[in-house]
Order: C-alpha cells, then structure tokens, then sequence
C-alpha cells in the first residue's frame, strides 16, 4: 500500500520535470487560449499552489476516480485504461497460461532428470528463450506466419471494420462467447494467438528454469524419501509430494511473470498494434502525456499490489503452516 | 546416520581442479567464444564491414547477394557492415551501463547493509519502487523526459538496473557480518575496514559478477528494446535495435530486420550462456537469482 | 525362522574422485518377531545399509550382495516388485519426525495413501483403518489428529504416527532408523515401549538401527555393531552387552557414564576419530584405536568368525573367556 503511494508520488516527481505548462496541452490549442479555462484548469489540479499541496489535490482527484484527461486522447485517463487494461488482460491471461502449461512440466522434467541429456537440451533452449528479443521474434513470426503462410493476422484485436462485442469484461473473446458470437470469439481468439505465443515465449523458458530450481531445492527432502519408502509410484511422489512442496516458490514467480506480462508488455504491443496498456504508456512516454503516465504508474501499483496479495493468499491456501489458526 | 555429505581427500590441488572443470563446461565455452567474437568484430569493425555503414550509396532493399552478403536497406545502405558497425554500439554501451549499475548498486547496497540505520530502510523503499516498474516502461518514460538519445537510454537502464545488486549484495553483507567467521576475526581484533576487505568482499565477489554478466545480457535487450520504440539511438546511427524496428516497417524485405535482431539474440545467449555456466562455480547458493526481469 | 537374510551386503558410491565403500561385506539374519540391533557410531554405515535394502539409495550407488526376504532377494528384485514390498510388507520409520513428514499434506493423507495405493482401499475403509492405528499408538482423539498437519504436533506425537503410518499395511518388518534420537529423552522410553508392544502383539520383526546402546539393552534380542561398513561383533544383546569380546564394543560400553563410578573419575572415550569411507584404515579397520592390535591387525581384514551363536572380527580376541 504504500508502496502504492510511493509510486504515484514518484510518478508526480517525474512529471514535474518536464517544462511547460500541462494545461496547454491538456487542453487542446483552442480551449487553451481561454485563460477563464486555463484558470479553471489550474485550479482543479492545485497547480497555484505549493507542490506538496499539488500532490495531495491529485490524490484526491484520484479518489474520486478522476485521473484526468489525456492530453493525446482528450478523454479523460480512466476511460483510456477501462480500453487499454481489458485488452492488455486478454493478451496475459492467454500467454500466461500457455507459459504455465508448458513451462511447469518441462520445469519438473528438467528437475527430476537432474544432469542428463534432457536436462542440459531444456537448460540450453530456456537460455535462448529468454536471449531472444521479444521485438525480434514477433518480427519473424509475423514473417513467417502472416506474411508468407497466412495462417494469422498481422495485428489488432479484430479485423478492420469489425465491431466488438458489447463491453461486458472488456476480453473480446470472452465477451463475444458471451453473446453467442461465434464468429466473432474465433476472430477475437484468432488476432490473439500470435502476440500471446510471442509473449509467452520468454516467460516459458522462465518459468521453465525457476520450476526447475524449486524443484530441485525440495527433492532431496526427507519426505520425498518416505514418500518412496512407502512403496509410491514415481509420479504420485514427484507430483504430490515434490511439485507440492516447491509450489510457493512456482506460484511467486508464475505471480512476477504475470505482474510484468499485464504492465509490461510495450514490444509485442507495439509490433502488433495491440491497444492495450504497453502501447498506452509508449504512447503517452513519446508525447509526456502526464496525466497518462500518472494514470500507468497508478495502474502498475494496484497490479503490483493486487499480484501480491493473491500470492500471499495462495501461500496460505497451499502451506498449511503458514495458515493462521 | 547424519545426511552430511560424503567427502573424500582430493587429489588434485583445488585451483586447477577448479580451472579444468569450468572449461569442461560447455555452454561457458560457447558463450565466451561468441562474446570473444563480438569483442573483435567490434574492435575491427573498420577493417571486417565491407563498407561505410553510413555510406547511401547501393541499391535499395537488395536481397542478400554476393556484394551483400545480407542485403541493403531502405535508403541503400549495406546491412553487413551496419551490423558490425552495430557492435560499436551496443556492445561497450552495455558493459558501460553495467559498470555503472554496479558499481552504485553495490555500494549503495554495502552502506545499507553493513551501516544499517536510516540509509537500509531508504534504499529498500526506493529498490522496492523500482522492481514495483517493468523495466521497459520505468526506461521509456525516464528516456523521454530526458529526451530520446542513447545517453539517456544508458542513463535510464542504469536506474532500473542499480536496485538488484543493491538487494544482493546488502543481503550477501547482512549474512556475512551474522557469519561467524566474520564475528570470529573481529573477535580476534580486526577492525571494521579490515572485516569489511578480507572477509566480506571476497565473498561478493562471486555472485556479484554473475549478476554483471547476466545483467549484461539484459542491459544489451533493454538497449536495443529502447532503440527498437524511438527512444534510444537514432538514425542514422546503426544500432541493432533500431535496425530492427525499420526492418519491421519493411518486413517483406526480411533481411533488413532479421540479421541485426540474430546480432541481438547471439549477444545475449552468449552473455546468457557465460553467467549461467559461471552461476553454478561462482555462486552455488543462488544468491544472485534476485529479481529477473524481462523485456516485453 | 529367518524373515530377512542379508548376505555379503556392500554398497559403493560414486563421488567426484574416488567412489567410497560405506558398506563392506555385511552379513547378518533377522528372525520372525525378534528385535534385531544393529549399533553403530555416525559413518559406520548402519543407515546406508537398511536403506539399500529398499532401494532408496541415490543414484550414484550401487549395491552387491543379497538380502532374502520371505524367499525373494531385496537386491536384485525389480524396481517395480520392489516398490510394492516397499511400505506393504517393509515399514521404515526415519529419524527425524519433523522433516520425513510433508509439511503440506495432512497427517491423514500421508497415513493412509500407500495403504489406498497397495490395495486399492477406498477412503473410508482407509480412514477407519488409520483411526484405529493412531488409537493404538495412543494419539488422542485420532478423528482430529486425522485432519491436522504434521506441524500441529510435538516430536513425540509425530513419531508416534510416523510408526502408524509405517504400520498401515500390516508389514511383516519394521526397521526403525534411529527412532528416538531426535526426542527428549523423557519421550524416548515411551517409543520404545511402543515399538516392544506393537512387535508382540502383532509378531512383528523390527530392525532398531541406534548409537545409544542404552536403548539397545532395553529393546534387541540380537545385536550387530557395526564400524567402518563391517560388522564387528554380533550375538545375542544380552550375552553381548554383559560379555562383549571386540575390543571396540568394550570400548564403546567402557565409554558409557556409569551410576557407579567414582567422583572425578575421568570418562573413558576411544582415542582417535571414528573411520570414515574414503579413508578406512588398511587390515582391521579399528586397528589405529585399539589398545590390544598387533602387526597383523594392520594387514589382514579380519573374517567375522561365527563362535557359536556369536560371531567376531578380531583374531586377537582377547577378552575371550
């Protein structure tokens, strides 16, 4: 939480740098030339006042749910993200769960065949999966898969000239099944799979190597021991036993991963025109849209926050000594 | 019986048994040979590219050929010697970013941990505000404020790369003065200096240069990542990155992004390869592991 | 009757140099519903033995010999055939109640999984049957006990489960590592009288693997001590322990504190370190501590020679009566 605040604070520092005055940009060369508004402008921001008392103004704003207005878009930030966040949310959850699906097991393989030729071949390829520049590679997917094979499309969440879906939860294929869309969910699916595959492709090898090492930090345990003492087949004891007490340590990384996919996916969002929250912040960086960063920062806190919350939730749920009676 | 593990006399002095089986590894092999390599090519870049990288003068977007071996840009530049030129750039502006990074890092993460007080609580808030950030979007907008060019990239990577060795080594610090060989020498009257030289830095120094290398790797992605939106190097510089990003404008012409992004990607494995191999010998307990990062 | 018949036992493990043999050629008989003692110091290869009876050595070991168990050999079996004597007919309970429980599974989960995968019990009838078990080893109220995680109990408790458990499938052997050194002492005797119980009343045989030969005295019907991966001396406990004839078993009782003994009379240790694979001492392998070798304790491995129903390696045998 505090944390939380700390961001925003830093976040206000930054803007502060930049020379200029923010209401001119905020307010479009036309409105700007009204000092009535320009006044009003600063006003409702504290920008008369001293610093310290600016920040709290906007903290208060903030509670209100008015992060302001961007000076790109000229829509007020909070709608922005409620466009950005849903769509950055599709693209993570898929590529998330690709990662995990299959970088755990290789994680486990790697692990309990310890130093043989499987081993080193998984050690090797997660290497290179996280040598590989994301931009790169989405470039040659793109290549290959769009441009020479045609098998997907080469950015955007839809086809040009398609409608979304009406907003439910934001994720066009979610909401597009949700209305019977058929088609619609397929397109939506369709323009997804490419960037979430790209995306995905670091973090598998990711979560691939750290699998791996809390794996190999509990196979030695005692337990693991008993657990064959008692005459239990090998994969009753390597998923029961094993993979169960290395998952606090898989579930805190599969948590960074998800927290750095869903604020941090610039790249593949760029490469593909995806509008969500990377492409958002690029956006915003290029042109010092300051409410906007403001409205980023504030959105990486709360993910941040709310990541960790659930891994602390999760930890409780999977080890039971760390339940309070 | 005790799990203590079962130790037996050795037969060859340590150091040499030490030097024999990290060259026996594989992967440190291939690693150091492909950083070696990039080494020469970008020392002797005016003497390998086959012409000026800046030079306008070919055909545009030329397939590769014989005269260019990996084709020309959109404005008829030879993408062979803008690669290698490329080495220029990336290569000593990453081993400059990491020096930096942790060269404060470290002290900074010394200070907190072996002074403790008010400077500990400091540098942990303001580590944890950064790890809060992906990297990428903590870079971009620290470089656009600043105005995009490849000194503010450094500038920018170096502050999202500083708080990791802080972490690690104040943690390496804060064990080794509970360490009893440590409470043992100062017990027998060494003083703080003398504690901090011969006992503590030894012991950083393993884990802190498998993060360097490892964080070299990184240091080179998020550089070209940077170069890749804008905000590092600009044009015409041939910088890997921004090589990239024209070549995916021009992505029929694949040439013209594939070759500096293998540039990229052999970079880093090798930087990859090397730390990872140097983890095991250098840093058994895994202290470096820290907070990994990716550029997305 | 002989349930388990261990013959020539000898187990090798690679390491970075040269590979280490912690167990030596060791050869012993356990009989039906006897406890059976095997005594030792730490690095005399009394743990490495019983777990190469099961198979739960790492990879980098290997194992020679026999050991015949109701007809079939340990070591030559299957994995798979040996998986199933494993937990089913062969019962371990390890040192540390602590650490050879899984933190995260519920003590009813860890009772009663093998049972349920040896013979396919169905939960219920696993359950009732853990219940039950917990109740003889004296667990308060088991149906809670069921539910509760290892960590919600006292080391006594623990072991006392870790002995149900081991005891789920009605196996006919029990081995028993070390099963009250890492108690209190006020806890220990309540194990052991344990174990004495569960083993007459259901004609069990137990393996009681220990370096206290205070419980020794208390519990085995036959002993072997063990030093350097051999057998040194082996018989029956009680004509053993009053009448020990190896120089080191003397020295090992000599060592003990006794009641008796006279104020300020200095404890008696054995002078040197134990031995140590990777280093054993060439001929008899207690020769560099004992008080009674001669030249030919330094080149000659001494064959334990079976002296009626004791057996001894020492030729010197100089406490013989």
């Amino acid at each position: 939480m505090v944390l939380a605040i700390g961001i925003t604070f830093v976040a206000f520092v930054l803007t502060q740098l930049v020379p200029g005055d923010p209401a001119l940009s905020a307010l479009g060369p036309v409105t700007s030339a009204d000092p009535e508004a320009v006044a009003a402008y600063h006003a409702h921001w504290g920008m008369d006042k001293p610093l310290p008392v600016q920040y709290l103004t906007y903290l208060g704003n903030l509670l209100q749910g008015d992060l302001g207005v961007s000076q790109l878009s000229h829509q007020p930030v909070l709608t922005d993200l409620q466009h950005a966040i849903p769509a950055t949310m599709e693209l993570a959850f898929l590529s998330i769960a690709f990662a995990i699906a299959v970088g755990v097991p290789l994680g486990v393989i790697a692990a309990v065949r310890q130093n043989r030729a499987s081993d080193h071949a998984l050690r090797v390829v997660s290497l290179a999966g996280i040598s590989m520049p994301t931009f790169w590679l989405a470039l040659l997917a793109l290549y290959v898969f769009f441009f020479r094979l045609d098998w997907f499309p080469g950015g955007g969440r839809l086809d040009p000239g398609t409608t979304p879906p009406d907003q439910i939860t934001g994720l066009y294929s979610v909401d597009a099944l949700l209305h019977g869309q058929w088609s619609l969910a397929w397109d939506a699916f369709h323009h997804l799979i490419l960037p979430a595959l790209v995306l995905a492709a670091f973090n598998v090898s990711l979560i691939t190597r750290y699998t791996r090492s809390a794996i190999l930090e509990v196979i030695n345990d005692d337990y693991v021991r008993a657990a064959r003492a008692k005459g239990l087949p090998e994969h009753t004891v390597v998923v029961r036993h094993v993979l169960r007490a290395a998952l606090p340590s898989v579930v805190t990384v599969i948590g960074l991963v998800f927290a750095n996919v869903l604020t941090g996916a610039v790249l593949v969002e760029n490469i593909f025109a995806w509008p969500g929250i990377g492409q958002y912040a690029y956006q915003a960086s290029l042109e010092l849209d300051l409410p906007a960063i403001m409205g980023v920062s504030l959105f990486v806190a709360v993910v941040y926050v709310t990541v960790n919350f659930v891994v602390d939730v999760l930890y409780g749920v999977i080890d039971p000594r760390l339940r309070l009676s | 019986m005790s799990s203590a593990p079962i130790t037996a006399p050795a037969a060859v002095p340590r150091r040499r048994r030490r030097a024999r089986r990290l060259l026996s590894q594989p992967l440190a092999v291939v690693g150091l040979a492909i950083a070696v390599g990039w080494l020469l090519v970008a020392i002797f870049a005016p003497l390998l590219a086959p012409y000026d990288p800046l030079a306008q003068d070919f055909p545009l977007t030329q397939a590769p050929s014989r005269e260019h071996l990996f084709g020309t840009d959109e404005l008829g530049r030879d993408v062979l010697s803008r690669v290698i030129y490329g080495s220029r750039l990336s290569l000593p502006l990453a081993l400059l970013l990491v020096v930096l990074a942790t060269a404060l890092g470290s002290l900074l993460g010394a200070i907190a941990g072996y002074f403790r007080s008010w400077v500990d609580p400091l540098v942990m808030r303001t580590t944890d505000l950064v790890f809060a950030f992906p990297a990428i979007i903590l870079a971009m907008v620290v470089t656009a404020s600043l105005g995009p060019n490849i000194r503010n990239a450094v500038l920018a990577i170096v502050i999202v790369a500083w708080p990791t060795y802080a972490r690690v080594v104040r943690g390496l610090v804060l064990s080794l003065g509970d360490a009893e060989f440590v409470q043992a020498s100062r017990l027998l009257g060494s003083s703080s200096r003398r504690t901090l030289m011969h006992d503590v830095l030894p012991n950083l120094a393993g884990p802190v240069v498998v993060l360097a290398t490892l964080d070299l790797a990184n240091a080179i992605l998020l550089l070209a990542g940077l170069s890749f939106l804008g905000l590092g190097a600009q044009p015409p510089d041939p910088e890997w990155g921004s090589m990239v990003s024209v070549g995916t404008q021009y992505f029929q012409y694949w040439w013209m992004g594939t070759f500096p992004g293998l540039a990229i990607f052999s970079a880093v494995l090798a930087f990859n390869f090397l730390g990872d191999s140097l983890r095991d010998r250098l840093d058994p307990r895994g202290v470096s592991r820290g907070k990994h990062q990716g550029v997305a | 009757m002989t349930l388990l018949a261990v013959d020539e036992l000898r187990v090798r493990v690679a390491t970075d140099d040269e590979p280490l043999q912690i167990v030596d050629g060791v050869s012993y008989e356990v009989g039906e519903g006897r406890i059976f003692g095997i005594a030792g110091e730490s690095g005399s290869g009394k743990t490495v033995s019983v777990l190469a009876l099961m198979g739960l050595l790492p990879r980098g070991a290997s194992v020679t010999g026999a050991a015949r168990f109701e007809g079939d050999d340990l070591v030559s079996m299957t994995p798979a055939r040996l998986r199933q004597v494993c937990g089913r007919e062969i019962g371990l309970v390890f040192q540390d109640p602590l650490t050879s429980f899984h933190p995260m599974l519920s003590v009813g989960r860890q009772l009663t999984e093998h049972l349920r995968h040896h013979y396919g019990a169905t939960r219920a009838d696993a359950r009732g049957r853990a219940l039950a078990l917990l109740d003889e080893v004296r667990i308060p109220d088991p149906a809670t006990a069921f539910e509760r995680y290892p960590h919600e109990f006292s080391g006594g408790m623990r072991q006392r489960i870790a002995i149900a458990g081991a005891l789920m499938c009605e196996p006919r052997l029990l081995i028993a590592d070390e099963p009250t050194t890492a108690l209190d002492v006020t806890v220990q005797a309540g194990i052991l009288r344990l174990i004495d119980r569960l083993r007459r009343d259901r004609a069990l045989s137990v393996i009681l693997i220990t370096h206290d030969l205070g419980v020794m005295s208390a519990l085995a019907d036959d002993l072997a001590i063990f030093y350097g991966g051999r057998i040194v001396e082996d018989g029956p406990a009680d004509e053993l322990l009053a009448q020990p004839r190896h120089p080191y078993t003397r020295a090992l009782l000599d060592a003990l504190p006794h009641p008796e003994s006279a104020r300020g009379e200095p404890l008696r240790g054995i002078p040197g370190p134990p031995a140590q694979p990777g280093s054993l001492p060439s001929g008899c392998v207690f020769h560099p501590r004992c008080a009674y070798a001669v030249e030919s304790c330094r080149t000659e491995v001494p064959e334990l020679r079976r002296l009626g129903d004791r057996g001894l390696a020492c030729p010197v045998d100089p406490f013989a009566p």
